[in-house]
């Protein structure tokens, strides 16, 4: 939240006329200074595309994995730009858009092992990419055809879930499994600003804390959960919330995929090291609706996002690689072409994918199976006969 | 003008602006109900003529929305609870089910709980996961609670209001899929009891039995079925708990053949329950035995396939024809 927008809230609270106590004012006030403190963030590339340092997170790459990383980020937003087209030609029901996010998700996810597990939400596209899921499988709930359409061991990417924070409870006890088992992988959580304010998120933070599991809580605070600002979630910046759990939290620039990583990386390694959980707060903005379903103008200004698009993940990182020589002229004309055959890629897949059987409706409910399935499947099966044949009667 | 043509979400919308004008204790709480009107705009424009003491947008949290709507109604207040989903209200579950259900007895009569949670539910709009579910049954069988469900405008608009009014929790399921339907509203009109089922359509050959947005399904499969000669009778049960079984037992002693329709699985659903008391209420009257249409015992299928799951004309007027051919 900028500034001046806290502020402009802060004044229609004001002349809505409530009584208010002193100590309710007083801790609007900290509220509000808390919200500001964006000099709590590390950031190890301004939006200008400087590269700063940072006393605890620094990072030294190679032009290769830099170029890698922008890569990622650009590949993912053409991903989800082709994903928002096709719901508008009415080929996906739905979908949530992950831009202005890449940054985050990218960073976070690049920094994670193969063996690490990872639980995301319902946005985290680009971190599925990281996972080397086929990213036209997280198209299949998005349609309609199915309602998760993986094996989430084969990528170590666990389902999208939907209600909210339930996920952050199923990483958890993964993470306690590992410890368990003696390995020494991390588990990685996915969830939003909104979703912190679940039973389940802070249960999950207990748990954690009490095993000491090892299970990095990265929340993508995107300033929003549909129409609510962050201010209706919390009165402290959420990396706060840690301390009261008994681990560490840390804010990080969201739309610095250096420092994304960096972060990451520092939290999975203390995991590792049976140091237990870390929360993230990754500071950045939902660019666009919440999903494809929403609509924004209800609820936020427009400047609000142009002060948001001067911060954009792959603008300052391509100002930075340019400036420091890292990529030249071909590699971002390649990376063009290549984004446009993604984009065409995901178009056929999509428009090709079948609607499955009626039967499937009876498919995996049990694993024991079960009498009653059976008997419904059979009589489905008779009626949905009576319709095709037509001969039989 | 008393009588307008009005959709169901706009019958509810008048409804909630009524209950805040009429009562200062009224409050509107949930997710996204203020700038947005919530997802379906059924609080459209209210928190910007309450404000925001009154129409109050609350965090991400079910179990908080309702364990602190139970904490204002135990200070005076009679909060109207808006969950955004049906999937969504199980974080809720517990307190809805442990506290809000047992608080009058716990206290021996001495606590009111004026509370309405308001739970879009249903199917066939081609939603993701979650946003589809017909749990009624869960709550139906819950002592402490009621449990109603409007199927046309009128009653939207009026048994929000009797539901806002009444000192019991009440779990008032709005038939989503419903809710961009037109139909007549007369606000000046005498309202009918809340809990008493409705005729919607007379016939004398067998009586479909259906809430919410089944009903509109059953008066269609009942305009087909006359075509071929057959007089079905329509009754909307309107209120699932408690149980009008009085208008439903006439209904079966006039045309003997009852089939219910709901979209929830069949499975322990309130059709079992249905079923179960009009066989002993009607035996000696029943030409068959009573028939269920529902959902099947599998999760909600993804949306290329809810059509398949939910229960449409072709369904339903094959249970009619079963049950006539016994
Ligand atoms: C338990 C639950 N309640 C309500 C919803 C409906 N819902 C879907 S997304 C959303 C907002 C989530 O905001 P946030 O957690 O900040 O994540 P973001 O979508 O911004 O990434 C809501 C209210 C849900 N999915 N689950």
């Amino acid at each position: 939240m900028t500034v001046e927008s806290t502020a402009a809230r802060k004044t229609t609270r004001r002349s809505s006329g409530t009584k208010r106590t002193a100590s309710a004012s007083a801790s609007t006030k900290k509220a509000t200074a808390a919200q500001s403190a964006e000099p709590e963030l590390v950031q190890l590339l301004t939006p200008e595309g400087e590269r700063v340092q940072h006393p605890e997170y620094d990072i030294d790459l190679s032009s290769e994995e830099l170029r890698g990383l922008y890569r990622d980020m650009v590949l993912s937003r053409r991903f989800d730009a082709e994903a928002t087209a096709l719901q508008r030609q009415g080929e996906l029901g739905l979908w949530a858009s992950l831009l202005g996010q890449e940054a985050a998700q990218i960073g976070s996810g690049r920094a994670l092992r193969d063996d690490d597990y990872v639980f995301p939400t319902y946005r985290e596209h680009a971190v599925a990419w990281c996972r080397g899921v086929d990213p036209t499988n997280l198209l299949g709930m998005f349609r309609g055809v199915n309602n998760g359409g993986w094996d989430p061991n084969t990528n170590n990417f666990h389902l999208y879930t939907i209600v909210l924070g339930s996920q952050t409870l199923h990483a958890t006890g993964y993470a306690m499994g590992i410890t368990k088992d003696g390995a020494d992988s991390a588990v990685i959580a996915y969830f939003g600003d909104g979703a912190s304010s679940q039973g389940d998120v802070n249960e999950s933070f207990v748990f954690s804390a009490v095993y000491n599991a090892p299970v990095v809580f990265f929340c993508q605070n995107n300033q929003w959960a549909i129409s609510e600002p962050i201010e209706k979630q919390t009165r402290v910046p959420l990396y706060q919330r840690a301390a009261g759990f008994g681990f560490p939290g840390v804010r990080v620039d969201g739309n610095d995929v250096l420092a994304c990583l960096a972060v990451t990386r520092s939290a999975l390694e203390r995991a590792r090291r049976g140091e237990g959980p870390t929360l993230i707060e990754a500071y950045t903005y939902r660019m666009a609706a919440h999903t494809t379903s929403d609509d924004p103008t209800r609820y936020r200004r427009d400047a609000e996002r142009e002060e948001w698009e001067a911060k954009d993940p792959i603008a300052r990182l391509k100002a930075y690689m340019e400036r420091e020589g890292h990529a030249d002229a071909a590699f971002f004309e390649e990376l063009e072409t290549e984004s446009e055959a993604l984009g065409k890629h995901v178009r056929e897949v999509v428009r090709a994918m079948p609607v499955p059987e009626h039967m499937a409706i009876f498919d995996n409910v049990y694993a024991d199976g079960h009498a009653l399935v059976d008997e419904e499947r059979a009589q489905f099966a008779a009626y949905q006969a009576s319709f095709e044949g037509g001969e039989a009667e | 003008m008393a009588v307008q043509k009005l959709p169901l979400a706009k019958a509810l919308n008048e409804s909630l602006r009524k209950a805040l004008e009429t009562d200062p204790k009224v409050l509107v709480m949930g997710l996204d109900v203020g700038k947005l009107g919530g997802v379906f705009r059924i609080t459209d424009g209210l928190q910007k003529d309450f404000g925001e003491d009154r129409v109050i947008d609350t965090p991400l949290a079910e179990s908080g929305i309702v364990g602190t709507a139970i904490g204002l109604a135990l200070r005076g207040y009679r909060p109207v609870v808006e969950i955004q989903f049906d999937g969504f209200v199980f974080p809720a579950y517990d307190q809805i089910v442990s506290q809000l259900a047992k608080m009058r007895a716990r206290s021996l009569g001495t606590v009111k709980m004026p509370i309405v949670i308001r739970i879009p539910y249903g199917g066939g709009i081609g939603a993701v996961e979650h946003h589809s579910e017909s749990p009624e049954s869960l709550f139906a069988h819950v002592a402490g609670l009621k449990v109603v469900t409007p199927a046309n405008s009128s009653d939207a608009y009026w048994m929000l209001q009797q539901a806002i009014q009444s000192d019991d929790p009440v779990i008032f399921f709005e038939p989503k899929r419903r809710y961009w339907d037109k139909g007549d509203l007369d606000t000046e009109a005498i309202p009918g009891e809340l809990h008493k089922a409705r005729v919607a359509r007379e016939g004398t050959d067998l009586t479909l039995l259906a809430y919410g947005p089944m009903v509109k399904t059953c008066l269609e499969a009942a305009a087909v079925a006359a075509e071929e000669g057959k007089s079905i009778e329509v009754v909307d049960l309107r209120s699932i708990s408690p149980l009008d079984f009085d208008t439903v037992q006439a209904s079966v002693e006039k045309t003997r053949r009852l089939v219910v329709v709901h979209e929830a699985p069949v499975f322990f659903g309130s059709g079992a329950e249905i079923a179960a008391r009009i066989t002993e209420r009607c035996f000696y009257h029943l030409e068959a035995p009573v028939l269920r249409v529902g959902g099947y015992h599998a999760p909600y299928p993804p949306a290329r396939l809810e059509e398949e799951y939910l229960p449409g004309l072709d369904r339903v007027l094959d249970a009619v024809d079963r049950s006539l051919a016994f």
